[in-house]
């Protein structure tokens, strides 16, 4: 039994389904207002951080989750890996019995957005008027939002076997900011696109009232970002992104608390532990530029191991080594001088 | 058969009242005003340490490279201009100190301590028994703080905690670091033991005292911060030296004729075996004089 103060459950399989639970539901179906099981015995890898009263991030299921519940549904920033569906959705059947209305992805990567396949078709849109007279499907499955790039890469011609329609996004943006209203998503959200950071399609989430912004992999806590060169990501625009989640972010007393940022894998944050990590990629980023100013080689450079300062935090993505990292920035500041 | 139940009667109500004259939770209290002394640490905690000066630290490596790309016009980014110091630092801090205690109102006990800086956040310590939170909470410059009765000495552990720093000359302290507080009274006098253990940026414990005196005059102001802008540069410059290129470091050395290899510091050079090794090694080549007004203030 966690205390309510932790923050953070965790989900268990033989889920016991609490009497605050059965009430939750009940308050649905008399069409009252959720009501959120103060804490719930849980068992599986995913763990439940309260991050605002009615915004809670899931941890364990590849990427993290952004899960804000609201009267008439729920909104997801992310769903995960797709083997993982299962145990998200038990973890969501915590916080509410209520449909998955959006899925909202931060980038096209499979641990982010591998989950939208089986998590979309346990929720439902809200539609009507002529759209659901003419489709009879509709309102089947909740609404899949992201960059445009997000479905011009799950729908290349080289992704084999092709991606399941019902896995893409059906709303897409291609502008610098989109706003989703309050009435359908439950909070005023804005996206904004992080133009050439991580990949080319990421997508920043800020949830306006309940002041939580959820960042997908531009921002993580124990590993360097993953620039990815071939998917348009590049060590600029990563930077550009970390700088507009900190104009975003308005840090409270002494730098503490106030917009509380959802990383894309890792803990809880503020606006504090983002410019730790700025200032961090930028400094990496200008080791690397000094270097090949001096003509040096890729090999010359991870040779250097420019990261060394920061290894004991940022090392331990197996998948994502410091050496990777440090290529990567180079390649992409040579694309850059290509360009000029 | 009356008389002995009477007897025995009056003997527990004697024996309640005897209880009820000392606490039943063996505790000091440690609430009131503290002024900081600062004795030999005066040049440390006052003006502050010197440039390259990481002499008697147990740093690795990494913690020296980000030492040595330091650049203190850092502090004027406006992410960091109201910055407070972390819970193990902020102990080394000038400020005055005040400490509350929080009680439960029905038993009496005190289930937690509050300790306040003038330039700090809240540093709470629980006395309730509540478990640390998971590992996915957000970290706080003052961490998250148990402390447990160790007869008169309180122990105190801290996880969750912001990264910070040993040293005010850009010495790190990760975020994965765990700090152990022992607070001790004896009368007017607070001495305070932290011990870091940091397992990105020390190779042992950092172990450190510091003393207060009880100040029944004082009282702690609020100190409201703003972020302003202090430089203006384009947008993304971060203040640093790239590796091999701060000219400030050798400094220290100079300034106070130590062979620059012991400034560089490492566990090595906080023990005594070391002045044997520092007495092979050659003095600094060129001498600058010591800083002016270093010991100002000092008590």
């Amino acid at each position: 039994m966690n205390h309510i103060y932790s923050g953070t459950t965790k989900i268990t399989k033989s889920t016991k389904v609490s009497w605050s639970l059965w009430l939750c539901v009940l308050c649905v179906l008399c069409g009252s207002i959720v009501i959120l099981p103060a804490h719930a015995q849980q068992t599986n890898e995913i763990r439940v951080t309260k991050v605002r009263e009615l915004l809670f991030m899931l941890t364990g299921a590849g990427g993290n989750i952004a899960a804000l519940v609201f009267p008439e549904g729920i909104t997801l920033v992310d769903s995960g890996r797709a083997e993982m569906s299962d145990k998200v959705l038990a973890a969501v059947r915590m916080l509410s019995p209520l449909p998955i209305r959006y899925i909202i992805n931060t980038s096209a990567d499979p641990d982010h957005a591998g989950g939208n396949e089986k998590l979309g078709a346990a929720g439902g849109q809200i539609t009507g008027g002529n759209v659901a007279g003419q489709v009879a499907d509709a309102a089947e499955g909740a609404e899949i939002i992201a960059h445009e790039n997000v479905l011009e890469r799950m729908t290349a011609p080289s992704v084999k076997p092709p991606i399941p329609t019902r896995m893409t996004p059906g709303t897409t943006y291609h502008v610098d900011h989109l706003k989703l209203s309050t009435f359908y998503h439950g909070d005023g959200i804005e996206l904004f696109a992080a133009p050439a950071a991580h990949t080319d399609g990421d997508t920043l989430v800020y949830f306006r009232h309940n002041d939580v912004l959820a960042t997908g992999d531009v921002f993580m806590t124990a590993s360097y970002p993953v620039i990815d060169v071939e998917r348009g990501g590049g060590i600029n625009g990563e930077i550009d992104a970390l700088n507009h989640i900190l104009d975003v972010a308005f840090p409270d007393f002494r730098l503490e608390g106030g917009t509380l940022i959802v990383p894309g894998h890792g803990r809880l944050c503020d606006s504090a532990d983002v410019a730790y990590y700025r200032d961090m990629v930028t400094i990496v980023r200008d080791r690397v530029q000094d270097m090949m100013k001096k003509g040096m080689t890729v090999e010359q450079v991870k040779t250097a191991k420019l990261t060394r300062d920061y290894d004991g935090v940022y090392a331990k993505n197996a998948g994502w080594t410091p050496d990777m990292f440090v290529e990567a920035v180079y390649k992409s500041l040579k694309k850059l001088e290509g360009k000029r | 058969m009356r008389n002995l139940n009477r007897t025995m009667i009056g003997s527990l109500l004697l024996l309640a009242m005897a209880g009820g004259v000392r606490p039943v939770f063996a505790q000091v209290d440690f609430s009131g005003e503290w002024a900081p002394r600062f004795y030999e640490d005066q040049p440390e905690r006052v003006p502050g340490p010197e440039l390259g000066d990481y002499l008697g630290l147990p740093i690795n490596d990494a913690a020296r490279l980000r030492a040595d790309s330091w650049e203190g016009s850092m502090l004027t980014l406006p992410e960091w201009q109201c910055r407070p110091h972390g819970a193990d630092y902020i102990w080394r801090g000038p400020s005055p100190l005040t400490i509350r205690k929080e009680e439960d109102p029905l038993t009496r006990e005190i289930t937690a301590f509050h300790a306040e800086w003038l330039r700090s956040i809240d540093n709470p310590v629980y006395l309730d028994g509540r478990p640390h939170p998971s590992e996915d909470a957000l970290h706080k410059w003052g961490g998250f703080a148990t402390g447990k009765w160790d007869g008169d000495m309180l122990t105190i552990t801290v996880t969750h905690l912001k990264e910070g720093y040993i040293r005010r000359n850009g010495l790190p302290r990760s975020e994965q670091a765990t700090v152990t507080e022992h607070w001790m009274r004896h009368g007017d006098f607070l001495t305070v033991v932290t011990i870091v253990n940091d397992p990105v940026y020390l190779t042992e414990p950092f172990i450190r005292s510091t003393d207060y005196e009880l100040d029944l005059h004082q009282h702690v102001p609020p100190y409201p911060c703003e972020m302003v802008t202090e430089i203006e540069r384009p947008k993304g410059v971060i203040p640093h030296h790239l590796p091999g290129t701060n000219n400030d470091l050798r400094e220290f050395s100079e300034r106070h004729g130590i062979p620059f290899e012991a400034t560089r510091g490492g566990a090595e050079t906080a023990y005594p075996d070391y002045r044997k090794k520092l007495k092979q090694m050659p003095p600094p080549a060129t001498t600058r004089p010591p800083l002016p007004n270093r010991n100002e203030g000092q008590q």
